[in-house]
């Protein structure tokens, strides 16, 4: 089913972004070619920008459109708290919660040798070069609840052991407003694991 | 339990096929490459997410079509399921329990079944890898949280492959990662080694049992486990049983210790050389190895001595009733004394399912209901 030269060129590229399959790519190709209203220009331009203006957070690898990003220039952050995650979209993940005012750090990854990433790879040493001066005294620990970011969150957990520092986990177990029959075996006991006291 | 009505939807060479089935036997007539094994072969993947056949799900999909559809309805204890799964030929297949979606993960939990096939003659001659891959669908059926194990430890075996490979001819390789992956194959392979070894221990007085049924009282047949982490040879495949059971930390133990005394030639080739990867199910007939001493009668009983036994441990095992027994062209296989002594063991379970393309293949007790298959199409 392939369309004429430029039309399936548009489909090609839009098919090569994550999430996105070939009936997607269709569909959006559709939209931009049909739509009056949609605006090429201005997504053209934004996407020539993008690559131009964005950074990564000399601090924390976070995205930025400065030398640093918005959160560690903020100074009514708490400046004794590291969240470390594996990418800056679980940054925004975590700032959606407004739980947590402290910094972050973005790993740029997991451990992962079947994709060639290794301890080097990702940005362990810009964390310790963070911690050195002593003024962090807690770590929370934000990979993903897998097998890579279990392996990366233990070699993180290992790399971290120094006086004064607390290193945490974030808790995995049930998920809110579920039903506990339809969890699975692994969560379940997960959860049984990080079960805690109830207080009176 | 009990397959009420089975339908299907561009599966194999069906385009539709909706066909009710009874309690006790049901025998499926027709001549071959006419679509009998189709029909049971779907309800086999529905129990194990897999088919006996074939590795990949594209050749379950009638040829022109984009994805095949199987359901089945069960009866269990007065209790009725209907269970649906659409195989997709690309993306992700899609199960529904009761027009609920659900994962396709969680369908074997309402369906439970043992089939005999020719390719069974595998499971004692063929490579250790059949007989992993018969204890692991067993273990599944009885445990369906091991199909996380067992998942969790093909993916780190992968990961520390490509560690390993990545370290080979390299002068000071970046190894500090290493030690973390060997945790979890030592945690999940010891979890996957110990199961097996309970399981084989549960399955041994049934193989006993159900061989010195077809074939004879004077005939001993043994089980065993063969550890490739309790082994020295790097190699050869394990093939002499563990002498003692070990206990869930000491199976971790001597894990630990076999990657530091293989740690060398695992860098040298690249590979993780001990594991559950790489043990055995040893079948011992009359004390000599079953692979390689026993002949073509001896390892066809074997064969179905192992089926008859996880039926056996399943229907002790399963809150849902009988598994529904599955014999898929076998009874051509075998000998007058055998068909008899199968239709016997198998005769007292709730439903049983059997294929022939010739009526005078199967034994009289299962002169039940029969049903004639022609060219995909179901005739009454």
């Amino acid at each position: 089913m392939a369309y004429e030269g430029i039309v399936q060129e548009l489909i090609d590229e839009l098919g090569r972004l994550p999430g996105i399959g070939p009936k997607s790519a269709q569909r959006i190709a559709f939209h931009i070619l049909q739509t009056e209203s949609f605006d090429t220009t201005r997504l053209a331009q934004i996407l020539m920008e993008v690559r131009d203006k964005v950074h990564f957070c000399a601090i924390c690898g976070n995205v930025a459109e400065q030398e640093t990003c918005s959160i560690c220039r903020d100074p009514r952050r708490a400046q004794n708290v590291i969240c470390v995650v594996e990418e800056a979209k679980d940054v925004a993940a975590i700032e959606r919660t407004r739980e947590f005012r402290g910094l972050y750090h973005v790993l740029g990854g997991a451990l992962s040798p079947i994709d060639g990433i290794g301890p080097n790879d990702l940005r362990f040493a810009q964390l310790m070069k963070r911690l050195a001066d002593g003024s962090v005294d807690e770590v929370i620990i934000a990979t993903d609840p897998n097998l890579e970011g279990e392996a990366t969150a233990t070699y993180l957990s290992r790399l971290l052991v120094q006086p004064g520092l607390t290193v945490t986990r974030l808790a995995s177990g049930l998920p809110v407003g579920g039903d506990l029959e339809y969890a699975d075996e692994v969560t379940l006991g997960r959860a049984f694991e990080g079960r805690r006291v109830v207080e009176a | 339990m009990i397959v009420a009505h089975l339908g299907l939807t561009d599966f194999r060479n069906y385009a539709a096929a909706d066909l009710e089935l009874a309690g006790g036997p049901n025998v499926f007539v027709g001549r071959n490459g006419q679509g009998k094994t189709n029909l049971v072969e779907a309800l086999g993947y529905l129990s194990t997410l897999g088919s006996h056949r074939v590795s990949t799900d594209q050749a379950l999909i009638r040829t022109g079509s984009d994805a095949a559809i199987v359901r089945a309805r069960l009866e269990h204890g007065g209790r009725d399921v209907l269970i649906e799964l659409q195989i997709n030929r690309s993306g992700a297949n899609r199960a529904q329990v009761n027009r609920v979606a659900t994962k396709p993960r969680e369908l074997p939990r309402y369906i439970t079944t043992v089939l005999f096939a020719p390719e069974d003659l595998v499971l004692v001659r063929g490579e250790p890898s059949a007989r992993r891959r018969f204890l692991d669908e067993l273990l599944v059926q009885t445990a369906p949280r091991f199909a996380g194990v067992i998942a969790d430890y093909e993916r780190v075996l992968k990961q520390r492959n490509s560690l390993l490979k990545s370290a080979r001819g390299v002068r000071n390789p970046e190894l500090s990662t290493l030690e973390l992956w060997d945790e979890r194959l030592v945690e999940l392979g010891a979890e996957i080694i110990d199961a097996r070894a309970d399981l084989t221990q549960r399955l041994a007085p049934e193989v006993a049992a159900a061989y010195t049924r077809i074939a004879g009282d004077e005939h001993r047949a043994e089980l065993g486990n063969a550890l490739s982490i309790l082994s020295d040879a790097v190699d050869e495949e394990v093939s002499d049983p563990a002498s003692a059971r070990l206990e869930r930390p000491a199976i971790a133990e001597a894990f630990r210790a076999a990657l530091v005394r293989l740690r060398r030639a695992e860098l040298e080739r690249g590979l993780t050389l001990a594991g559950p990867h790489r043990d055995d199910l040893v079948l011992m007939l009359n004390g000599l190895p079953a692979r390689g001493y026993a002949s073509h009668g001896e390892s066809w009983s074997f064969a179905l001595a192992l089926r008859l036994a996880s039926a056996a441990v399943l229907r002790l095992d399963s809150p849902l009733g009988d598994p529904i027994i599955i014999l898929d062209d076998v009874f051509a296989e075998l000998d007058e004394t055998r068909r008899g002594q199968l239709a016997a063991a198998v005769g007292e379970y709730e439903q049983v399912l059997v294929t022939a393309a010739v009526v005078s293949d199967v034994p009289p007790e299962f002169a039940g209901r029969m049903v004639r298959i022609e060219a995909g199409a179901v005739l009454e």
